[in-house]
């Protein structure tokens, strides 16, 4: 077998109790050598207690954790190939940049100067050069980010575990390090598995995403495919934004079926999974796929049409949008505006035609529903 | 310990509010009246004795009721091996004693800091605090009960044969480490605890995460990050351990010779208040100059041992 | 900072102010005593008979100087130093005023100890304490297996190593000394002859210190010892003894054949003590037979009431008379008034005994 066809990372069946509670519930995954693997899911889904098990820091109940193939279900985490960059980055505020850096290379007792020679090539790598002398506390958010980063990564580690480490930083900091780290991913090339509850920082940076809750994964795909197709409504409502309806099956033909939402609009929809006639369901449409127009005739091709008035204008740039209020429904849609210029001056009462195609509205079966 | 009044006294006017502080004239009052507790706390309880004991020390009897001032009650201190050995060795002993303290009352202070939570943590904490609810008399004596020649270990050892005959165990520096380091257990155990409590889990996690081993993670990480309260600690009890004089007298018994019983007998027995002062003050610069080299030492300050 | 040390100057300072300011409650006699003097039954009679509070201090010899000292003599307005303990601080520190012996009802005392107490206490022809209380320092045995111990020097003859008590202070050195067949009081007032004297009692002493268990610092503590066995042969106080003997009659106290030291407690008033009158109606109140005999029987002691001793009870009694054949008593040795400086002498030689090894 050739060396990059085992994964970095494999779990097998495992699982998590504490008490009665079942934290991490029969999880299965593989980890590719390189990949950035994000876990995403909502706080509490058990995903930071997967990831204590993957460094060592919890044993799982059952199943099993191997890297590179081989089990380290035994080995403590001194010994584990796996670092982790913590929450709050966990540097060492009584030592200096150069010797949290150098901790783990002192640890396997590597000479001296061989230490200042490695510490010197990851500053670099991580663009901060000549940042040895300083102290934790003189750092930026930014530099404390690569710090942390570059103290696990000169030690080579198989698989960098990274636990939501730009969540103590703040919006604009945080938008830039998405980049930087997938720059910086790309450019080391080592596996990195990152968990997160905030969707955009998987979406932009990962290979590929799982999709945590109540302990499982409810998909395991690549952002795109998270994004366009998702397997089950708690990961459709959790990823992206999303225009949702309830209701029941009317008619079931091959994929495509009908119904009423609530509020009496008609909706034809493309089911996911096994749907029949009848069935409670959770219907999804993202703001962006909603087509919007001045001119009815516009909408005659689109599967699913209707009729409403602006009710408001959400300017946001690049992203803004418009919640269209329309009859019968209480509650507004949400239309993505294109950016071409012909709506800028849609005004608020305003009247607009909605049309949408049945196979991006996707359909869940009710049951299926998260938190 | 005047450092420290010193610096809360500081601090105090800088707590103003920012609309006193507006009216030059009410600020001032307030500034003054802010800072006379404090003042007259340290004046009349602390700098006014010391001045008077200073004074007293400087005193040499010529004859009953007829004085000259002098360093004689100094000079006699160094020329009389007695004396200057019991000070050296009651901060011998005292340092003994602080370091077997600490060294016992880490490990307490971690468990009850680190490894427990909740309820068992405050319980725990709160047990660990109940030998304190009795005085340091009680508490001595509790261990002359148990360490005399009749008492619960010589007799137990005697009946489970283990000794052919009853041994005493007063009467000697064990004895006397033993009670003071039980009676400044508390001193040690509160201040560790505090700094042990802000101590981020995650450190020691990401030092055993990058391959640090149990000694290499409390010498780098544990110890630093508790050193303030190591320094805060060990300066307390070594301070009540010098300044002791109940526990070396009664588990000390009849070799114990401890500096601070000088200083009572030279005032309460000997009526030699002169001496006694100049005795006082050479406890006094002994403390300060060991806690100095002790701060030096570990590279702390006392500034920041405080915050 | 040592406590005691601390506490000795903070109880000068507050009561430099309290001196100052307080009015005190004309009705009020505050006494400074020794534990057992002063009964809550001889007080609740007194304050009945009189209508003043009595507020009891208990303290020893070197505590009641040095809170006179400490204050000048304020604070308190009757005090009970022994006999010895009036002339050298009353010449060094002026912590007492002299007693008006016409307030005072003499037939009550026993007209000798009043007489031996007033020279004793003279300072400069003015008389400043009267006898109250007396008792002997001498030797607690258990004559089941000490026996053999007649005189001080005895504790130290091996066969008792390891069982012997003594206190380290004053009477130890000065009881040695008769029993090495020195005459200590005879040295009072000559420093270098009793500075050498005293170097020879330190020497027996330091040579003796491996045999001794402990040296006993409250009577409560001795008793303890001797009751749990680990002592048998001890210095102490007469009362201490007779204590021991009411619950093991092996247990007794003996008087050395150099003789016993006998120690007188006085009244003596302090310098600006602030109600004299009440003063003077306690002693002469304390000092009627029946409540003189009261005192007795808490303290265990005899006083110099005329008349008391008759009615102690017959326990104490014939504990006395076994301690003291007549002889014995005779024997006695009386401390005279210890001269000023004195203590500086015996301070070091104490300190030098403490300090062997």
């Amino acid at each position: 077998m050739n060396d990059t066809q085992i994964p970095d990372l494999e779990t097998t069946d495992v699982v998590k109790n504490f008490g009665a509670t079942v934290a991490v519930d029969q999880v299965n995954f593989e980890v590719k050598k390189g990949a950035f693997f994000s876990i995403l899911g909502p706080s509490g889904c058990g995903k930071t207690t997967l990831m204590r098990m993957i460094a060592g820091f919890e044993g799982p109940s059952s199943g099993d954790i191997l890297i590179r193939g081989s089990s380290v279900i035994d080995v403590p985490p001194n010994r584990r190939p796996v670092n982790m960059v913590f929450q709050h980055l966990a540097l060492f505020p009584m030592m200096n940049v150069a010797k949290n850096i150098g901790y783990g290379l002192r640890r396997r007792g590597i000479s001296g100067k061989e230490i200042d020679r490695a510490v010197d090539a990851v500053l670099e790598r991580v663009g901060l050069p000549g940042m040895g002398p300083r102290k934790i506390d003189q750092l930026s958010g930014g530099q404390k980010q690569r710090i942390a980063i570059a103290r696990c990564l000169i030690l080579e580690p198989t698989l960098l575990l990274l636990d939501e480490p730009l969540g103590a930083l703040d919006l604009k900091l945080r938008e830039q390090m998405k980049i930087e780290l997938k720059q910086l991913q790309a450019e080391i090339g080592t596996t990195f598995l990152y968990i997160t509850h905030d969707q955009s920082e998987a979406l932009v940076m990962s290979d590929q995403v799982a999709v945590m809750n109540h302990g499982r994964f409810e998909q395991v795909a690549t952002p795109q495919e998270l994004y366009y197709r998702p397997n089950t409504s708690f990961v459709a409502g959790f990823v992206g934004d999303a225009n949702r309806w309830s209701g029941k099956v009317e008619t079931v033909s091959g994929d495509e079926l009908r119904l009423h939402g609530q509020g009496g609009v008609a909706i034809v929809a493309t089911a996911v999974g096994g749907i029949s006639v009848g069935m409670d369901v959770e219907i999804f449409v993202r703001p962006e796929s909603v087509f919007i127009s001045r001119a009815e005739a516009e909408i005659a091709e689109f599967d699913n049409k209707i009729e409403g008035a602006v009710d408001s204008l959400l300017f946001d740039g690049g992203r803004s949008s418009a919640l269209i209020s329309v009859a019968g429904d209480d509650r507004d849609i949400s239309v993505a505006l294109p950016q071409t210029g012909q709506f800028s001056n849609l005004q608020a009462g305003e009247k607009v035609y909605l049309g949408w195609q049945a196979d991006q509205t996707r359909c869940f079966a009710a049951n299926n529903v998260g938190s | 310990m005047t450092e420290i009044g010193s610096s809360d006294l500081g601090a105090t006017p800088a707590k103003l509010p920012t609309s006193v502080r507006r009216q030059p004239g009410v600020a001032r009052l307030w500034f003054y009246l802010l800072l006379l507790p404090p003042v007259l706390w340290l004046g009349l309880l602390i700098i006014l004795p010391h001045i008077q004991l200073f004074i007293l020390s400087l005193k040499e009897k010529v004859a009953p009721r007829v004085y000259t001032y002098g360093l004689d009650n100094y000079i006699g201190f160094f020329n009389e091996p007695l004396y200057w050995m019991t000070l050296l060795r009651t901060a011998t002993i005292s340092i003994l004693a602080t370091a077997l303290t600490l060294v016992i009352a880490f490990p307490v202070a971690y468990y009850i800091a680190k490894m427990l939570r909740g309820r068992t943590k405050n319980l725990i904490f709160v047990l660990a605090l109940l030998p304190f609810w009795v005085s340091e008399l009680v508490r001595t004596l509790g261990w002359i009960m148990l360490l005399r020649e009749t008492g619960i270990i010589s007799n137990t050892l005697l009946s489970l044969g283990l000794i052919p005959e009853r041994v005493e165990l007063l009467g000697n520096d064990a004895a006397i480490i033993t009670g003071l380091v039980y009676t400044s257990m508390l001193f040690m155990v509160v201040p560790l605890i505090n700094s042990l409590d802000s101590l981020d889990d995650s450190l020691i996690e990401a030092a055993y995460d990058l391959g640090g081993k149990g000694v290499a993670i409390l010498r780098e990480i544990i110890i630093p990050h508790a050193m303030p309260g190591i320094v805060a600690g060990s300066i307390v009890v070594f301070m009540l351990t010098l300044g002791n004089i109940v526990t070396p007298a009664f588990l000390g018994g009849k070799n114990s010779i401890w500096f601070t019983d000088q200083i009572y007998q030279k005032f309460i027995v000997r009526f030699n208040w002169e001496q006694g002062s100049a005795f006082g003050f050479l406890l006094l610069i002994t403390s300060s100059l060991v806690v100095w080299l002790g701060l030096k030492l570990t590279r702390q300050s006392l500034a920041k041992t405080i915050t | 900072m040592n406590r005691r040390f601390f506490g000795t100057t903070m109880a000068a300072v507050v009561a430099l102010a309290a001196a100052g300011m307080s009015p005190v409650q004309a009705e009020t006699l505050r006494l400074l005593t020794w534990g057992g003097y002063a009964p809550d039954a001889v007080v609740a009679a007194f304050t009945a008979e009189t209508g003043i509070d009595v507020e009891v201090t208990l303290s020893n010899n070197e505590e009641m100087i040095s809170k006179l000292r400490a204050t000048r003599g304020a604070g308190f307005d009757l005090v009970q130093p022994s006999q010895d303990r009036i002339q050298g601080p009353q010449v060094e520190f002026g912590i007492y005023k002299p007693i008006d012996l016409s307030q005072i009802d003499a037939g009550q005392f026993i007209t000798s100890m009043l007489e031996s107490t007033k020279s004793v206490t003279t300072v400069e022809g003015e008389i400043y304490g009267v006898p109250h209380v007396w008792g002997t320092s001498g030797l607690v045995l258990d004559r089941s297996v000490a026996s053999d111990v007649a005189d001080f020097t005895d504790l130290c003859n091996g066969n008792h190593a390891g069982e012997v008590s003594i206190r380290l202070k004053r009477p130890v050195l000065i009881g040695f000394a008769f029993s090495l067949g020195l005459d200590p009081f005879a040295a009072y007032g000559d420093a270098d002859a009793y500075t050498d004297l005293m170097n020879t009692v330190a020497d027996t002493l330091i040579d003796c210190k491996d045999q001794v268990k402990a040296f006993w610092e409250g009577g409560d503590q001795l008793i303890a010892s001797v009751t749990s066995g680990e002592v048998t042969a001890a210095m102490a106080w007469d009362t201490g003894g007779w204590k021991l003997n009411t619950e093991n009659a092996d247990v007794t106290y003996v008087a050395p054949s150099s003789g016993a030291l006998g120690w007188i407690d006085t009244f003596a008033l302090p310098a600006r003590g602030e109600n004299d009158s009440a003063a003077y109606q306690w002693i002469n109140f304390v000092m009627q037979p029946e409540i003189a005999a009261q005192i007795t029987a808490v303290a265990g002691n005899f006083t110099a009431s005329q008349g008391a001793d008759e009615l102690a009870s017959a326990e104490l009694k014939a504990q006395f008379q076994d301690s003291f054949p007549p002889a014995a008593i005779d024997n006695i040795n009386w401390y005279p008034a210890v001269p000023a400086g004195l203590e500086d002498i015996e301070g070091r030689v104490l300190d030098r005994i403490r300090a062997s090894n």
